[in-house]
């Protein structure tokens, strides 16, 4: 029997709640914060070691939905997130509001009880960093937005590893700016090829701003120092020689990657090839690098 | 509202309090577990 009541007017369907938080982009948040809990030299709980993780991925699930509320207008003018709970209508923007508010205080709350201050600050303050200075103040204003958002994801195995041990040391902090560094190769490689859907929407991505081929020498330049982050905890002592030889590879394929799309002139999606090819490696390259510090850690 | 809108309105209440009532349990059985895991560790 048909039914002329809305979507919006029904209570929320979990699906869609879910929908809110991200899930793929959660996946690298929890398998970075967790190998950056693995790598601390201090053994955790494994209660609150969970917990620790299971916060962190709440919290960016919080952030995740905050950045949706926020966004409805802009994802519906763009075939990528057209689709997305608010823009689609089933959900009213109050209600993933509140879902999404729960979550982050619901979230910092519980680090801080299972970890410590440090990290349910550092989790608190990522959260805002995601949701108000990146999605809310500079991803519609600056072509930069993604170098600033990078940030926002860096910080996960920074959390994990001082809800590990309490303090910040300077692994760590190379994690953090391996991440960071990492971003904008990631996301720009990317927007290239999605570059039309970024214009329709008025996204100021480096393509849209900038051009095709400033994006293309922007990516080769971001690499350069991101190899050098990905490597240094060799050289420095932080890890043995499995991650360092990984790292060392891993970094000289994406460099090669990044040089391919600096040589490609296409300015059809169609054609994009080389940039399709880095965003997907980029992916595994990061899986990979985590991977490996976890490993050589216990090795 | 007629009979069947007011059925699948009911259907989803339903369905949102039952999720609702799981993540509520799995909240409290986890501060349980970390406030017995905090005690543990600073025995």
């Amino acid at each position: 029997m048909s039914t002329i009541v809305s979507t919006r007017d029904l209570p929320a369907d979990w699906r869609d709640l879910f929908a809110l938080t991200k899930p793929r982009v959660m996946t690298l948040v929890v398998f970075t914060g967790l190998c950056g809990l693995l790598a601390a030299p201090v053994p955790m709980h494994p209660v609150l070691a969970f917990t620790a993780i299971l916060c962190i991925a709440v919290g960016a699930g919080g952030a995740g939905a905050l950045n949706m509320w926020y966004e409805a207008d802009l994802d519906a003018k763009m075939k990528r997130t057209a689709k997305r709970p608010l823009p689609g209508g089933r959900l009213k923007p109050e209600t993933a509001f509140q879902f999404a508010v729960g979550l982050c205080l619901g979230s910092v709350v519980l680090m801080d009880l299972a970890a410590n201050h440090l990290a349910a600050a550092i989790l608190a303050f990522s959260i805002f960093f995601y949701a108000v200075i990146y999605t809310a103040w500079l991803k519609r204003r600056t072509p930069q937005n993604i170098v600033i958002g990078g940030a926002a994801g860096a910080f996960p195995p920074l959390i994990g590893w001082v809800a590990a041990t309490g303090s910040i040391d300077l692994l760590p902090v190379l994690l953090f700016s391996l991440i960071f560094l990492w971003t904008p190769p990631h996301f720009w490689a990317l927007s290239l090829f999605v570059k039309s859907d970024y214009a329709n929407a008025g996204v100021p991505m480096l393509p849209v701003t900038n051009g095709v081929e400033s994006t293309r020498r922007q990516i080769a330049l971001y690499t350069v120092p991101m190899a050098a982050v990905a490597v240094a905890p060799w050289p420095l002592g932080l890890t043995g020689a499995l991650y360092g030889v990984l790292a060392a590879l891993l970094s000289a394929v994406f460099m090669v990657l990044s040089l391919r799309v600096l040589a490609n002139k296409a300015t059809d999606a169609a054609a994009m090839g080389p940039e399709k090819a880095l965003f997907k490696f980029s992916i595994l390259y990061l899986f990979a690098l985590f991977g490996a510090l976890v490993v050589d850690r216990f090795a | 509202m007629s009979q069947p809108e007011d059925e699948v309105v009911r259907a989803r209440q339903r369905k949102a309090a039952r999720v609702t009532a799981l993540l509520l349990f799995g909240f409290i059985a986890l501060t349980f577990a970390v406030t017995i895991a905090k005690l543990t560790v600073n025995q």
